[in-house]
């Protein structure tokens, strides 16, 4: 070998070898980078990526509680729950939602309700849920679809646990009912904080007391922490905190008494509040027509929606806290003990009664005639003569007419635990001056002081007002909240709680003035010329009673009211306001029949019906409640 | 012939003359790891292991193949082994199968080959070959062509697109390039160039590649979507912590948040069941590999054989810094496997016949130390 290619020989060796040395150095040091990156990730951060990854696996799964029961002071159910399956189909999951439910029509039978139903609670719902097209599915029919399953991506068969009303109709308006959590809803629990105990629940109460306990009804929701995967999927429980079921909720409501009342009503539209004076407890409230709180369990379908929203009858409207009625001649027996009170009158002192009254040129007419001639208290209010309270309210003043009636709780809520509660109108200049906007409007007229003295004008109260003024003077003057709900059980400590009667107020009054006055209610429904003698007759308990009659339209001075020449619409509404025993008040009730005419014709009966049921323990022999047509005594 | 003990002996002796211990060990105790780490990644799909059983005994004949052919031989199928190669690679840009919107495989009537995968060793046996050659004065010009020859292959692979392999093919040939002793001026003006073309390559590059890239910058900013892979390797690695979760017990493998567990993201099911003390063995086995690949070469008996040997050693060593990097989120995440821990029956014997031919070298490196 020539030395001078030796020396290149070698020189070239030693080129490689310092390459591959500066390479081996450059390889150390990426493999050093790496472990500096290990050492980071694996020792300083490794609390960070050890949550990192726990967050990845570990998913809390809400589980929804039971509601609670609704039942009646005796324990009868009126809203419980009742297992089913529904089917359902998660959108998102689902590439073509027309498509999915056609071929799924196939398999279970899908009315077009059920569509029009879906697509509306897609239009509600917050999405990523999957939402019910189907309920109640029967056992063959989940057999079909499980069968074919593979099929239908997002669609899926839950056991669930529907609200239920068994008795359907019957305490539509107290029970109210429940429905999907709507996007609105869910807004107002995220405003209360409550949401995330919601996070299992897919319904709501929306109306009744199904609303307004609703967070007692609902419960705590339980939840498990469930191991998933990448995908989401379960993959194994690894701990469970049971849910705690809703509370039962124990209304005082008497299912017996209540069907009594509604079924007096037959087709009638009405309302009827009944009341234990010495508690406040509701015994029965009733507004007619009702709907079948069933409907909405699942989200109402928008036929049986528009159904009850556009009827004339109203039938969502729960009439008996939130319908507004002139009171009639039911307001005269607080006219009267306002005269005693107020020292206007004496039980002895009478008037003429020519028929009418006279009063700024203008002919205020008494519902007889020829009048009822000679007049004392007692006999104004057995025989409802409307001349008597012309004058009384005359000497009264707006005023004081209104002073003695607010305690009563006339225009002005009662506070019953149901949303929806109307507050009507206790005339008084104040109030008119506040309501109206032209000087013209808001002046008080003296005339219109006339009106008011028989219930009529600008006077307008619920059912529950009527109640609970009667109830407050059965008791003498002692005024108890109503209240729908007796007690409340938790059905995990077996803790109960009452709800204690609320005293409102005791309202001073003389006892002998007050005695007068049932006295004189007595008679309305004994004595033979008293308005609601026949349809008390043959009673077997005391009672104290008195007619009304509210006019739709008013009747211009010198026309007579004919009730056939009026629309059905246009009738006058026929009230009756009773409590009974007189010596010790049980229960309290008033009664409206919209349209019903005079207040002994179609209120009275109806009453007669409850008390006899109540007090007695007797059946009616059939449904609706006879009017009684020859009542033709005024009121 | 009859069975004695010494006729055992002696055919056992015969078969494995051509196998360097030490390389064997290392290898050996690499896919021993990958089968191990394989058997937990496939817990829902044994069928995967079993198979990647069969590939290490298929690679494992190729390597003893290649170890038993000297490199003189070798030097002999540089040039067709390159020009198949090239041919395949066109062939598949022209008939090659579409899986996941790349263009890699050609379809030889009874198996699947994917030519990308060969120029890994062609290449480099091609650019030591031709630096052998000419070996007696290597000037500017005979670089230039080498990079040439170089380019080809690399712009076909990276068309198809597959990066990650055009990455290491270009990566090898380049050792050779290096190793041939490239001046260092051509190549300090060389790496000016590239960084001058950084902007104009960005136009040409595939938009998920440019993802990758600017993924790994700020893997939060798409987290289900490209970052996926990055934050979720990343966790995988870092709640291994010091001594891991233990074997078949990594929650980021078993419930599917690695992606690709099996093949390029296989180090983070490792990491987050063996830990810090895993990584350092593993880091450790590729240095030892690395160590003994240069040695090889330091000692090899040609030039030809030389560059061969150096250029596949840094070849094992881009694969795996590379492919542990991207895991670790340092590098953006290309298609490189996890060298003899990845599933994959095509790179394992790749894999295999380098170290193969690593030993080849070193069965015939110089007979008197100097």
């Amino acid at each position: 070998m020539h030395l001078a290619e030796l020396k290149d020989y070698e020189r070239e060796l030693y080129n490689f070898h310092l390459r591959m040395v500066i390479a081996a150095v450059v390889a150390l040091l990426a493999f050093g980078a790496l472990l500096a990156r290990f050492v980071y990730l694996q020792v300083l951060q490794h609390d960070y990526y050890q949550t990192k990854a726990e967050d990845n696996r570990i998913s809390i799964v809400p589980i929804a509680p039971n509601r609670g029961l609704i039942v009646d002071r005796n324990g009868i159910v009126l809203a419980g729950n009742d297992s089913g399956y529904t089917l359902e189909i998660a959108p998102d999951k689902t590439p073509d939602l027309e498509r999915t439910i056609d071929q799924l029509s196939k398999l279970v039978e899908i009315q077009p309700k059920d569509r029009s139903r879906f697509e509306r609670l897609l239009a509600e719902t917050r999405s990523a849920d999957s939402l019910p097209i189907r309920t109640r599915l029967s056992d063959a029919e989940v057999a079909r679809v499980a069968a074919n399953r593979y099929r239908f991506p997002g669609v899926e068969i839950k056991a669930r646990l529907f609200r239920d009303y068994p008795l359907g109709e019957t305490a539509s308006h107290v029970l109210g009912y429940t429905g999907r959590i709507t996007e609105r809803d869910q807004e107002r629990l995220e405003a209360l904080g409550v949401s995330a105990n919601y996070r299992g629940t897919d319904v709501i109460g929306k109306s009744g007391i199904e609303a307004s306990y609703q967070e007692d009804l609902h419960g705590n929701a339980g939840f498990e922490q469930v191991e998933i995967d990448a995908a989401g999927r379960a993959i194994r429980t690894l701990t469970r905190t049971a849910a705690h079921p809703g509370d039962d909720v124990a209304l005082t409501i008497d299912t017996g008494l209540q069907q009594v009342a509604e079924a007096a009503f037959g087709d009638r539209r009405g309302a009827l509040v009944a009341l234990e004076p010495a508690t406040g407890a509701v015994l029965a409230l009733v507004s007619q027509p009702g709907f079948d709180p069933n409907l909405f369990v699942d989200g109402i379908d928008p036929q049986s929606w528009d159904a009850l929203n556009n009827s004339p009858d109203h039938p969502l409207n729960n009439r008996a806290i939130a319908g507004l009625y002139p009171p009639g001649s039911t307001l005269k027996p607080y006219l009267a003990l306002a005269a005693l009170e107020l020292g206007k009158r004496t039980p002895k002192s009478s008037i003429v009664d020519p028929g009418y009254f006279m009063f700024g040129g203008r002919r205020f007419r008494d519902d007889r005639p020829g009048g009822h001639g000679v007049v004392n208290l007692y006999k104004s209010l057995v025989e409802s003569c409307d001349t008597y309270y012309y004058m009384l309210s005359n000497d009264l003043g707006i005023d004081a007419i209104a002073q003695f009636l607010a305690p009563f709780g006339f225009g002005s809520r009662t506070g019953i635990d149901l949303d929806g509660e109307a507050s009507g109108v206790l005339p008084s200049p104040e109030w008119k001056a506040k309501r109206f906007r032209s000087p013209e409007q808001k002046k008080w007229y003296p005339g219109e002081t006339i009106s008011v003295g028989i219930g009529q004008g600008y006077n307008a109260y619920t059912p529950i007002q009527l109640a609970l003024a009667l109830a407050t003077l059965a008791n003498g003057g002692v005024m108890y909240r109503p209240r729908l709900v007796d007690h409340i059980d938790n059905t995990r400590t077996g803790e109960r709680r009452y709800e204690e009667p609320q005293l409102v107020r005791r309202i001073p009054l003389h006892e002998a003035n007050v005695a007068f006055i049932k006295h004189a209610m007595e008679g309305v429904n004994r004595d033979p010329e008293g308005t609601g003698a026949r349809a008390f007759a043959g009673a077997q308990y005391t009672s104290a009673g008195k007619t009304g009659t509210a006019q739709v339209i008013s009747i211009k001075q010198n026309e007579k009211y004919e009730e056939k020449n009026v629309a059905e619409r246009l009738r006058d509404h026929s009230l009756y306001v009773v409590f009974a025993p007189v010596e010790s008040p049980k229960i309290a009730l008033a009664v409206v029949v919209e349209n019903g005419g005079f207040g002994a014709r179609a209120a009275a009966p109806i009453a007669r019906a409850v008390l006899d049921y109540y007090l007695l323990g007797k059946a009616p022999a059939r449904k609706g409640v006879k009017e009684d047509d020859s009542s033709q005594a005024g009121d | 012939m009859t069975l004695t003990p010494v006729t055992v002996r002696r055919a056992i002796a015969r078969m494995t003359s051509g196998l360097d211990g030490p390389l064997l060990a290392i290898v050996l105790a690499l896919t021993g790891i990958g089968l191990a780490t394989l058997y937990s990644a496939s817990y829902d799909t044994p069928a995967r292991f079993h198979a990647q059983l069969l590939n290490f005994a298929v690679a494992f004949a190729a390597l003893w193949v290649a170890a038993q052919v000297p490199p003189q031989t070798l030097a002999r199928f540089a040039l067709p082994a390159y020009l198949l190669g090239l041919a395949l690679l066109v062939a598949v840009a022209l008939f090659g199968d579409v899986v996941n919107g790349a263009r890699r495989w050609l379809h030889l009537g009874f198996l699947r080959v994917q030519p990308s995968e060969m120029m890994k060793i062609a290449v480099p046996l091609m650019l030591a070959w031709y630096f052998h050659r000419y070996e007696a004065a290597l000037r500017l010009r005979d670089f230039a062509l080498a990079g040439l020859l170089l380019a080809l292959p690399v712009a076909l692979i990276a068309r198809q697109p597959d990066l990650g392999t055009a990455l290491l093919v270009f990566a090898v040939g380049f050792y050779v390039i290096f190793f041939a002793g490239i001046g260092w001026k051509v190549l300090a003006t060389l790496a000016a160039l590239a960084l001058a073309s950084v902007a104009p390559l960005w136009g040409l590059l595939h938009d998920y590649q440019r993802k990758r890239i600017l993924t790994l910058l700020d893997p939060t900013q798409d987290p289900l979507g490209a970052g996926y892979h990055i934050i979720q390797s990343t966790i995988a690695v870092g709640s291994g912590g010091i001594a891991g979760k233990g074997w078949l017990h990594g929650t980021q493998a078993h419930l599917e948040f690695i992606p690709e567990r099996h093949t390029d993201f296989i180090f983070a099911v490792f990491s987050e069941e063996f830990g810090l003390i895993g990584n350092c063995v593993l880091l450790l086995l590729y240095a030892l590999l690395i160590g003994r690949g240069l040695m090889i070469a330091a000692n090899a008996a040609t030039y030809f054989s030389r560059l061969l040997a150096a250029s596949l050693t840094l070849m094992y060593f881009t694969y795996a810094f590379v492919n542990m990097g991207m895991v670790a989120g340092i590098l953006p995440v290309v298609g490189v496997p996890l060298p003899f821990v990845s599933y994959g029956g095509t790179s394992l014997a790749t894999l295999f016949i380098g170290v193969g031919l690593l030993m080849s070298v070193n069965r015939h490196r110089k007979l008197v130390q100097t």
